[in-house]
């Protein structure tokens, strides 16, 4: 045999180098946490401190106060829980029909899914603003950033991909020979098998709607904000007080990093089989 | 009965389906293709917030012509490029460099990942505000590290390279280990064996990279191309927060607002909303265009191979 497995031994240079790409990932965060542990005195000279200080829960306190923190959490949890539910719902169902049932048609409605991945989400967002405040009467108010987000391009096109590789067609066959409806296999035969899937989906869906900006920033006030809005607001003006921004965006992190703690096997996961199959 | 029976099975088959994507299409249809088409008629309008009655005074295409001739778009479009190369070139060369070291068999396999991945799950609202600190003129982070080497501090939002470097800075800290996993699973569907028999061969580790990783990455290097292209062209949030003044302009000279960030200020600041209906289909024009030309350029590479 020849040298053994070369290109998969790595050197101590590998994991150095590894090492200090996740200090420069992870930095910025520790930089964030350090910021808003000290008071703006503290900030505002040179050498900058480097480690935390004793302000951080003073400062977090303050900025949850002055931003509004408490309301915007409860409504970003209500925002993404509601969006990521009914994009699971809908991305299930449609990648269920892409992946598995013959219907005419299917071809192209698939490929019109892909194309509109493609479509700017700026393309629209004039139009949904009448839509949502004039026609629907909806200004300031969460289903206004809520409905327009209930269905995913990107949600069919992963949970096809995912059923047409992890549901083997048998199944489909058998139950039809049993003499089931294509609702009842959908129950019960399909629905099981896609649950990695979808809880996958569910996942970025919820990361990525949490940490929207753009939409809701147009349609939300300060009275009413998510985490995203409310940092945002927290950050304007001449004069920043850097301490209590950086205290907003450690409240807005905090959530998705022990998500991301809990859940980074399947995160990671997902990014990678999606990546595949794409 | 047995008519009826076969009649549901039939529909069962050929018609159900289509009642299984229905709620994925029936929500597109109202809040993705109608938008998109009302989009094209607003932007043939002087429709204003501010002037009663002026959604239906039509102008024809002149907000296109006039978008044309508007040397703030041409600059909002040179800043979206401009940006786009900064942020995007590197990002994707370092992604894959981090990929292949993810591909040795590493021991914490799992922390090191999840170590590149935590920009990614870190709103892009949190990323600018932490990197405003840090690109602060005075008593930032980023200026006190480079004060040895420089007589004044740098005012990053003040020149046109210095702040195109700073929101740079910020989408590539932001997605660089998402891409790098994305290498990373595309590298692991590549068969041992390939390496193997081109080290008996004697090829060197970084021909084996040349010859053998980079030919089978290639259709997820044009994924990945297209994609962040994409994303470029959308940039918002970044220079929208980076401007702490908060009017749009992205900076006092817009030297880093981009055709979003206009688009933007035309719409909400200025309530042009003909106007703004333009710039979005326009750029919706030039996404499909570079799209078109991405696809075009892999296929001739790929075919001169």
């Amino acid at each position: 045999m020849a040298t053994r497995r070369a290109p998969d031994q790595p050197r101590w240079g590998t994991y150095a180098i590894l090492f200090g790409i996740v200090v420069v990932s992870i930095f910025p965060l520790y930089w964030s946490i350090v910021v808003s542990s000290r008071d703006q005195s503290a900030v505002g000279h040179y050498p900058p401190p480097l480690v935390p200080g004793g302000n951080l829960f003073d400062n977090l306190a303050a900025a949850f106060d002055q931003g509004n923190f408490g309301l915007a959490l409860t409504n970003s949890v209500i925002v993404a829980g509601t969006i990521t539910a009914s994009v699971v719902f809908t991305s299930t169902l449609a990648g269920f029909a892409f992946a598995k049932l013959t219907f005419r048609g299917s071809g192209a409605l698939f490929t019109s899914v892909v194309a509109t991945m493609l479509v700017p989400t700026q393309l629209a967002i004039i139009p949904l603003y009448i839509m949502v405040t004039q026609w629907f009467g909806w200004a300031n108010d969460l289903r206004g950033v809520i409905v327009p987000a209930l269905m995913s391009a990107f949600g069919v096109f992963f949970m096809r991909q995912y059923l047409t590789s992890a549901m083997p067609t048998e199944l489909l066959e058998a139950g039809r020979v049993d003499g089931a409806t294509t609702l009842r296999i959908y129950w019960s035969v399909v629905l099981p098998i896609a649950r990695p899937g979808a809880a996958v989906l569910g996942l970025l869906t919820f990361i990525t709607y949490w940490n929207d900006l753009f939409w809701p920033l147009i349609l939300l006030n300060t009275q009413n904000p998510t985490v995203q809005v409310a940092i945002a607001n927290t950050a304007s003006g001449i004069e920043v007080d850097y301490s209590l921004v950086l205290a907003g965006t450690v409240i807005a992190t905090f959530p998705m990093l022990i998500v991301f703690l809990l859940l980074g096997r399947q995160i990671i996961g997902g990014i990678m089989q999606g990546a595949v199959k794409g | 009965m047995e008519k009826l029976r076969s009649r549901l099975y039939r529909f069962d088959l050929k018609g159900s389906p289509y009642l299984y994507v229905l709620p994925f299409f029936g929500l597109f249809a109202v809040f993705g293709l109608f938008p998109m088409a009302y989009t094209a008629f607003i932007s043939t309008t002087a429709w204003s917030p501010r002037r009663a009655g002026s959604e239906d005074e039509s102008v024809g295409l002149e907000n296109y012509q006039n978008l044309f001739g508007d040397e703030n778009f041409h600059n909002a479009l040179i800043n979206t490029f401009g940006i786009g190369l900064v942020s995007t070139v590197p990002q994707l060369l370092l992604a894959l460099g981090i990929a292949h070291l993810l591909n040795y068999r590493l021991r914490g396999r799992l922390l090191l990942r999840m170590g590149v991945l935590v920009p990614y799950i870190t709103s892009v609202a949190a990323v600018a505000l932490i990197f405003n600190q840090i690109f602060a003129r005075d008593f930032g982070l980023l200026n006190w590290f480079l004060a040895p080497f420089t007589e004044n501090p740098i005012d990053w939002r003040a020149e046109k390279w210095a702040s195109w470097l700073a929101v740079s800075a910020m989408v590539t800290w932001h997605w660089t280990g998402y891409n790098a996993l994305i290498y990373l699973a595309a590298m692991q569907t590549i068969p041992y064996e390939r390496y193997e028999s081109a080290s008996i061969d004697g090829a060197s580790r970084w021909q084996q990279f040349r010859y053998i990783t980079i030919p089978a990455l290639r259709p997820t290097i044009i994924f990945t191309v297209v994609v962040s292209t994409i994303g470029a062209l959308q940039l918002f949030a970044e220079p929208f927060l980076f401007d702490t003044t908060r009017n749009n302009n992205g900076g006092s000279d817009r030297q880093f607002q981009t055709v979003v960030l206009y688009l933007y200020q035309q719409f909400w600041t200025n309530g042009r909303y003909g106007y703004a209906a333009a710039i979005a289909w326009t750029l919706f024009g030039v996404t499909v265009v570079i799209a078109l030309v991405n696809f075009l350029l892999a296929r001739r590479i790929r075919s001169e191979d």
